[in-house]
């Protein structure tokens, strides 16, 4: 397999800059996702490095080498997108097989074979091989997809949000699946989503895209942990951070209309006013609690339960494990944990502490 | 007052059955959901109930009275579909005041009903929009509006946030929610997605494949699931079903070594329901697992992700089994390393495999 590197591309289309200056390294045998809501660029991003969309500047780099004055064909990548385009007509094994038949490569059938066989095995879908594409469901055509960008041994694979069209069980199982796939072939993916879930839970490292602009490049960790924006930081987490206008008084954080006063955190120098971020699983019920606050709300999730607890005008969503006997109405004791909390600038545009 | 029951209410198109006889009842003030995926009938039962599908069998009931063969506009029922079916030519207060206008409802009257749902739904400051200026959410609220203008006896919801953002169905759930908390009109509520039938239904009804599987609190559903389907489909990942053989008392499964040892005021219940057979399938939660080097059960990592808060191991247990492992997000392994694992014992259920249905122990019948 090859890195990647994009330098400095820049896309305009009539009207909108699609590509702002994006630049990016992808190792060899990364998993890296691109995440950004709908009109992000990243969809793009990925026509660019595969050549099927000409940037206005800038390099796109395989190995070292330039690849800008390549055909899409002479890149060698392989690209799966959200909608599959089998051939209905033909068997599963033709359609694995039907890149591996272009005069180009010339492989002989029992090569062909060998290497259809392989990719069916690792995608289990090897019990489908005879079955005709029409008569398969969603999640299979997708697995047969997958499989024949998988066949090929391609350079790197451009994957543009090969799950979305499925149902949430089998976007699930195939997530897992990819995800192993990748890491035991170690090949160099370059993966679009909006889903925060699947680029978290499959991801090396994550690039978080807004309006045609990079915000920020990291692990998953990174990004949960250690948002450069609110932009990040709410795009990421379910149920999404709690953001408040906050100021400080005496040294200490208040949350502007409501009674939270929260002790400064070691370390901390925010300014007189600014945002905080408190992540829901942060916030936490205790008998003991240092803060209090009004349940006027609970989603029971099974494995966790969402509380929204409200103090003043100021209304927090608290994640804890289970189901609770907590009733609406009740005035709830909770503690904060303060070394995971944010505090951004009012516009929301950097980290601050 | 809005109480809803359904007596063995069936629907067919031709040869198909796309509802079989279903009985439900709906208590005054209740928001139920009805839960499955597509084609299993959730949204024909919400229509018969509206009265926009005709029954093929049995009868409907609001407050004791038939409504069976009345007509939508006579049952006093209101329903919000999934796209909002707003008229986009007239503003969001004509939109509200519309079905009031249509009934022949005064002026002063109208202004005051209008009046009061804005304030209720905080969309005061959209009444001379337009719709189609709005965004997805705001539509939904008119959309909600207009229904609650009427102050029907009951709501019926066909898939509301279906076409709203992830992010926006988050904040529209606890919106809607709230609104029930507030007014206690008894709500039917349709959708696919088991989260958000957890986090809004007093009560959810599961359906497959025509018929209901079971109808419990979100508690119920999660914990005691009536069978595999809901075992599966509730959660996320659904529940952890594995094929097992009781010997010993314990149950034995495929893989290098994994043998759990059934608790022993079990063994009856299983013995008598499985009736000869040793066959059995076992349940656990993503979240009723935790690795400990002397767990009994063991197998390879085959995905680690992380979720935010926590992480999730998945784990091959054998050539057919990945089972789902919720830890803190600290914990973390190579791929292809062994571990071992333990089960809470109370957190575990028992299905049989021949009638895919739950076992239960005497005191845990309901």
């Amino acid at each position: 397999m090859s890195d990647v590197e994009l330098r400095k591309i820049t896309k305009e289309f009539p009207r909108v800059k699609a590509l702002d200056d994006v630049s990016f390294d992808v190792k060899d045998g990364e998993f890296f996702v691109l995440l950004g809501p709908t009109g992000a660029g990243k969809t793009t991003t990925l026509r660019v490095i595969a050549g099927l969309t000409k940037q206005e500047e800038g390099s796109v780099i395989f190995d070292g080498d330039p690849v800008d004055e390549l055909t899409p064909a002479d890149r060698d990548v392989a690209f799966v997108f959200q909608q599959y385009s089998l051939y209905p007509t033909m068997s599963v094994y033709d359609n694995l097989a039907f890149p591996l038949r272009s005069p180009m490569r010339n492989l002989d059938e029992a090569e062909i074979k060998r290497m259809v066989e392989q990719a069916a095995e690792i995608l289990r879908i090897s019990p489908l091989l005879e079955r005709k594409c029409a008569h398969l469901s969603g999640g299979e055509m997708q697995r047969v997809s997958l499989g024949r960008a998988l066949v090929r041994e391609p350079r790197i694979y451009l994957m543009d949000e090969p799950l979305s069209n499925l149902d949430a069980k089998l976007r699930e199982a195939l997530r897992v699946e990819l995800q192993h796939i990748q890491k035991t072939q170690a090949s160099t993916t370059l993966f679009v989503t909006h889903d925060q879930i699947e680029a978290l839970t499959m991801a090396d490292r994550i690039a978080v895209l807004d309006r045609g602009r990079i915000i920020q490049i990291g692990t998953p960790d990174d990004i949960y942990d250690r948002p450069a924006t609110t932009f990040v930081a709410q795009l990421v987490g379910t149920p999404r951070i709690n953001l408040v206008k906050a100021g400080r008084e005496n040294g200490r954080l208040s949350v502007k209309d409501s009674s939270l006063h929260i002790s400064l955190p070691r370390g901390w120098d925010p300014p007189s006013e600014f945002l905080l971020g408190i992540r829901p699983e942060d916030i936490k019920p205790d008998n003991e609690g240092e803060f209090e606050g009004v349940l006027t709300l609970l989603e029971p999730l099974g494995v966790e339960t969402i509380l929204h607890l409200t103090s003043g005008e100021q209304t927090l969503l608290s994640l804890i494990p289970g189901m609770t006997s907590f009733k609406i109405g009740e005035t709830i004791k909770f503690n904060i944990t303060q070394e995971r909390l944010y505090c951004f600038n009012t516009d929301g545009n950097s980290l601050l502490c | 007052m809005a109480e809803i029951e359904l007596k063995k209410v069936e629907k067919q198109f031709g040869d198909f059955h796309a509802v079989k006889p279903l009985d439900l009842k709906i208590n005054d003030g209740e928001f139920i959901v009805l839960l499955g995926p597509s084609g299993c009938g959730k949204t024909t039962t919400l229509r018969m109930i509206s009265g926009l599908e005709t029954v093929s069998g049995g009868d409907i009931l609001l407050d004791e009275r038939k409504i069976t063969w009345l007509h939508p506009s006579e049952r006093d029922i209101a329903f919000v579909f999934q796209l909002y079916a707003l008229y986009p030519h007239l503003s969001v207060r004509q939109n509200i005041a519309f079905p009031l206008q249509a009934e022949g409802e005064s002026r002063d009257l109208i202004n005051k009903r209008v009046d009061e749902v804005v304030d209720v739904l905080r969309i005061r400051h959209l009444l001379n929009a337009r719709p189609g200026k709005l965004s997805g959410g705001d539509q939904q609220r008119v959309a909600l509006a207009r229904a609650l203008v009427r102050r029907p006896k009951a709501f019926l919801m066909d898939e509301p946030l279906g076409a709203l953002d992830a992010d926006f169905r988050e904040s529209m759930r606890a919106e809607i929610k709230q609104l029930h908390i507030d007014q206690h009109a008894t709500t039917v509520y349709v959708t696919h997605d088991q989260i958000e039938a957890m986090a809004m239904g007093d009560r959810i009804v599961v359906m497959s494949e025509a018929v209901l599987q079971q109808a419990g609190s979100p508690e119920e559903v999660y914990y005691k699931p009536a069978n595999l389907f809901v075992a599966n489909f509730i959660g996320s990942p659904g529940m952890n079903l594995i094929n097992g053989k009781i010997s010993e008392g314990k149950v034995v499964m495929p893989g290098i070594d994994n043998r759990y040892t059934i608790p022993n005021d079990w063994l009856d219940p299983l013995h008598e329901d499985l009736n000869g057979s040793t066959d059995l399938i076992i349940g656990f939660r993503p979240e009723c697992a935790h690795l400990s080097t002397e767990g009994d059960l063991v197998g390879t990592v085959y995905a680690v992700d992380l979720h935010g808060a926590y992480t999730m191991l998945h784990i091959n247990m054998n050539e057919h089994d990945i089972v789902h492992i919720r830890e803190d997000r600290m914990v973390k392994h190579a791929l292809g390393e062994n571990v071992r694992f333990n089960l809470d014992k109370d957190m575990v259920r028992y299905f049989n495999p021949k009638t895919e249905n739950a076992i239960y122990r005497r005191e845990v019948v309901q």
